[in-house]
């Protein structure tokens, strides 16, 4: 039972409550880094680092901090954890860095990691915040990954920088540049819609199959 | 004085915060149902932003020259209590409006529009009126965005679009489109 509930957190952020694609939360850094699938992985992970830390610590504090003050204190404990994601990066991937530049100290300002802390870390215990925040950052970085690698591969003609099409593929450059972005969220999200509407429908005739045979 | 215009349509139009860097995204989608509602979120960010330009400079010129890994928390911080101060402000003055504004008030806080904003003005080195007048052309500039989706949502809603495309992939499509005309501006600065 006690399993099957941290995995329950953990699993619902992939998928289910998914933080881009379903809560439409963190769109900035979402949109504005994922030009490449490397900058898209490498700001997944610094925002994995800051939730988990965050969620860790503000669940361990939960119980000390001041219902008045809380949201000051979120803000500064993740501002901490920023600022150490920032300093790391900068000594180990200087150019990966420079590429993301004031994007990552904008991880404070993602309203996905303030929401998780509000909404559940300061409420549960460790091992479910933890596991919480794992499944969120989880899904986050799923989620930009996957609009990184898209936005690369139809405005790069490449992923990782390999490429795939050869020298005949005119790459769409519209999809790296800002509007490409919008673009191509809006269509998953679409997509998102879609399965959504489907699953409804499903369930509705068999719903309504089920009526029918008794 | 020539470069301070061009600071104030650089922010306003060709690297509009919303359209060209996704910067201030949540309330872009989240409040932008109605053009009244929009506008005065524009305008209480633009003064946030004011506000906030002139402590970034004030921080970066005497205090954090000696303590640079402090900048960040500076910031928010000083970003969290004028939000507040508004908040207390707007409460006291039009309470319509402040029902009106819900959560997308506090949020103001963790708009990454008016974090960017001091972070970009510290990284390109604003002096102080560099500073004031980068926050106000960035502050008018997102009010122009989200005035302009707002309009265009409040047509789409009237119009009849396919049932799949209703809600934010049709708002993200809409701002898709929006940035692609704000792209035509970078020809201002063709010799720039």
């Amino acid at each position: 039972m006690k399993q099957n509930d941290s995995y329950e957190e953990f699993i619902k952020g992939i998928w289910r409550d998914n933080p881009v694609f379903v809560q439409v939360l963190g769109m900035c850094p979402m949109l504005a880094v994922t030009n490449s699938a490397v900058n898209a992985i490498a700001m997944g992970l610094a925002t994995f680092f800051v939730l988990v830390g965050s969620s860790f610590l503000v669940s361990s504090f939960r119980n000390w901090i001041p219902k008045q003050v809380r949201i000051s204190c979120f803000i500064i404990i993740i501002a901490t954890f920023v600022t150490v994601a920032d300093y790391t990066l900068l000594a180990l991937v200087p150019k990966v860095h420079k590429e993301l530049g004031a994007f990552i100290p904008l991880i404070v300002a993602n309203c996905m990691i303030l929401g998780r802390q509000e909404a559940f870390s300061s409420r549960y215990p460790v091992r479910l915040a933890v596991m919480d925040a794992i499944g969120m950052a989880g899904g986050f970085l799923l989620a930009l990954f996957s609009l990184g690698a898209i936005r690369e591969i139809l405005g790069d003609g490449a992923l990782f920088g390999i490429d795939l099409f050869g020298e005949n593929f005119e790459p769409w450059i519209i999809m790296i540049l800002p509007p490409g972005g919008f673009l191509t969220l809006g269509v998953i999200l679409l997509f998102f819609n879609w399965f959504r509407f489907k699953k409804d429908e499903f369930l509705a005739d068999v719903a309504a199959a089920e009526r029918g045979g008794n | 004085m020539d470069n301070l215009a061009w600071i104030f349509i650089s922010a306003l139009l060709v690297n509009n915060f919303v359209l060209t860097y996704f910067l201030g995204l949540c309330p872009f989608l989240g409040v932008s149902n109605s053009l009244e509602t929009s506008a005065r979120l524009g305008l209480a960010t633009t003064f946030v932003m004011l506000v906030t330009a002139l402590c970034a400079w004030v921080l970066n010129t005497y205090v954090l020259i000696y303590a640079p890994y402090l900048r960040l928390i500076c910031f928010i911080v000083v970003i969290a209590s004028t939000v507040q101060f508004i908040e207390m402000l707007i409460k006291k003055l039009s309470p319509a409006l402040f029902r009106a504004m819900g959560i997308f008030l506090p949020l103001i806080t963790t708009n990454c529009a008016i974090l960017g904003l001091a972070i970009f003005a510290t990284n390109r080195g604003y002096g102080f009126w560099e500073g004031i007048v980068y926050a106000l052309g960035a502050g008018i500039g997102f009010t122009l965005a989200l005035v302009l989706l707002a309009g265009l949502r409040e047509e789409s809603e009237l119009s009849n679009i396919p049932r799949l495309m209703k809600g934010t992939a049709m708002n993200l499509i809409i701002a898709g489109i929006l940035s692609m005309a704000f792209m035509g501006f970078a020809g201002l600065f063709s010799s720039a």
